[in-house]
């Protein structure tokens, strides 16, 4: 077990274990992407109100959900480094940054494109958007607080606690459609108790919030070993890398 | 050697020295207040003058500029004890950093949000906000500039160390002082149309609460790590 955490904290050993995972995941992620794209986007049936417009709810709403999720996983990356000191997780917290980034752009751009042709206009300023772009602002202001700092050890810690300080904000995103009036509905998916999406359209978007937690897990695995190969630059096991790859 | 001032009392003399550094030019003081008055005067220049429009407008208007001016002095709250290396004494000092920054956040907050609260009624007047706002403008504005000026310290405490932390202190605190923006216009929106103001000013009071007690948190550890780096 402790062995275990040991481990976690040497860089070669985390490097080689996120390309055995990757070796596995990538393939997995791949074809969940596909399979969940192809069945929602051409095997569902048409919504009886919005027709076929609304099939952009297999990109939206996943990216929505694993640009939230991304905030939670960058900032207890950022609580475990601040608190047990740990240099991975550093690696982590800025690995997560720019694809939780990323993934906020695609849900506000495939929901403005969604809006059009169902609320007749291509932003409003609704709680739900609002707060989806108050939070890409977060990602933005943990990526830009990191690149300010030449020293990139403090530049994590700034941003673990910066990161920490805008997990306020998150639990308001996720309840602003309950609290305020909005365009958005409230949550059609529920864990307990009935479901008011319809299962034949239920599967395929599950099938594809999973492949998108995949996609974020496969670039931040990713994102990480490129970080760690530019950190650790210097030391043995990178140019012993570097030498066999060479050849 | 003598012992050291206890906590409340060393942090009574941090806010009496600040005060009176702050004094000591008082041109500090005044300039959030004069940059308050220019950009109240930039509104009729780009909205017109039309009395009714601008009454429409001046809650929100009110709040932004208040946001605006606390903004652009949340870089300084630290920024000159930094830069003379007294704020490496503090962080030496045995006394908790926690009250210490929470002592020069509440100095910050008596030199650039109170002053402003205390004249909030004459620019409400200016842009010819109704009277029944007015009461509703000072009251949120004394809550939601102590929630500004602790969430502006935090992000001065992670740029202090920073050449140019001046435009990227707005991009972190930002989205943290738009919750504020919110229940503070429409506190006073909701004055103006003659519904109750207490929820607006118990959310206010709650996030003033909320941040009395985190805020200092986060401004020990960025100041940590600001001084380390």
């Amino acid at each position: 077990m402790w062995s275990f955490f040991h481990k976690l904290g040497s860089p070669p050993w985390l490097y080689g274990i996120a390309g055995s995972i990757l070796r596995y995941l990538l393939p997995v992620t791949v074809i969940a992407l596909v399979v969940g794209a192809v069945w929602g986007l051409l095997f569902t049936a048409p919504d009886f109100r919005q027709g076929n417009s609304y099939r952009i709810i297999y990109i939206h709403v996943p990216a929505a959900v694993v640009a939230l999720a991304g905030y939670y996983v960058m900032a207890a990356a950022g609580a475990v480094s601040l608190i047990w000191r740990m240099k991975m997780a550093d690696v982590a917290m800025k690995a997560a940054a720019p694809i939780g980034a990323a993934l906020t752009f695609v849900a506000l751009f495939t929901g403005s494109v969604w809006g059009k042709p169902t609320w007749g206009t291509w932003w409003v300023w609704d709680a739900r958007i609002t707060s989806m772009l108050v939070l890409l602002f977060l990602y933005l202001g943990v990526v830009a607080l990191y690149e300010a700092f030449d020293n990139k050890e403090a530049a994590s810690k700034a941003c673990a606690v910066l990161s920490l300080v805008g997990m306020v904000n998150i639990p308001i995103i996720y309840k602003s459609v309950d609290w305020w009036y909005s365009l958005h509905q409230p949550a059609s998916i529920k864990f307990t108790g009935e479901s008011t999406i319809d299962s034949s359209m239920l599967y395929p978007l599950l099938l594809m919030i999973t492949a998108f937690y995949c996609l974020f897990a496969c670039a931040m695995l990713m994102n990480m070993r490129a970080e760690l190969l530019e950190r650790e630059a210097k030391t043995g096991w990178v140019r012993k890398l570097a030498a066999e790859g060479a050849h | 050697m003598s012992t050291p001032p206890g906590a409340a009392a060393f942090c009574l003399r941090l806010v009496r020295r600040q005060l009176l550094l702050a004094f000591r030019r008082p041109i500090d003081i005044a300039n959030p207040l004069v940059f308050f008055a220019m950009v109240i005067a930039l509104f009729p220049l780009g909205l017109g003058p039309a009395p009714d429009q601008l009454a429409a407008f001046a809650p929100g208007v009110l709040w932004i500029i208040a946001l605006l001016s606390n903004l652009l002095t949340s870089d300084t709250v630290f920024r000159g004890d930094y830069d003379d290396g007294s704020l490496e004494q503090l962080l030496l000092a045995p006394q908790p950093l926690y009250l210490s920054g929470l002592a020069y956040i509440c100095a910050h907050w008596l030199v650039t949000g109170l002053p402003l609260v205390l004249i909030s009624p004459l620019f409400a007047v200016m842009l010819n906000l109704p009277a029944a706002g007015i009461l509703a403008l000072a009251l949120s504005l004394l809550l939601g500039t102590a929630v500004l000026s602790l969430v502006g310290a935090i992000g001065a405490a992670l740029t202090v160390g920073l050449r140019r932390g001046g435009m990227l202190i707005s991009l972190l605190i930002l989205p943290l002082y738009m919750p504020v923006l919110i229940f503070g216009s429409a506190c006073v929106q909701a004055a103006v149309t003659g519904v109750p103001t207490g929820p607006y000013l118990a959310i206010l009071g709650a996030m003033l609460s909320l941040a009395i007690a985190l805020a200092p948190l986060a401004v020990a550890a960025g100041l940590r790590i600001s001084i380390d780096a």
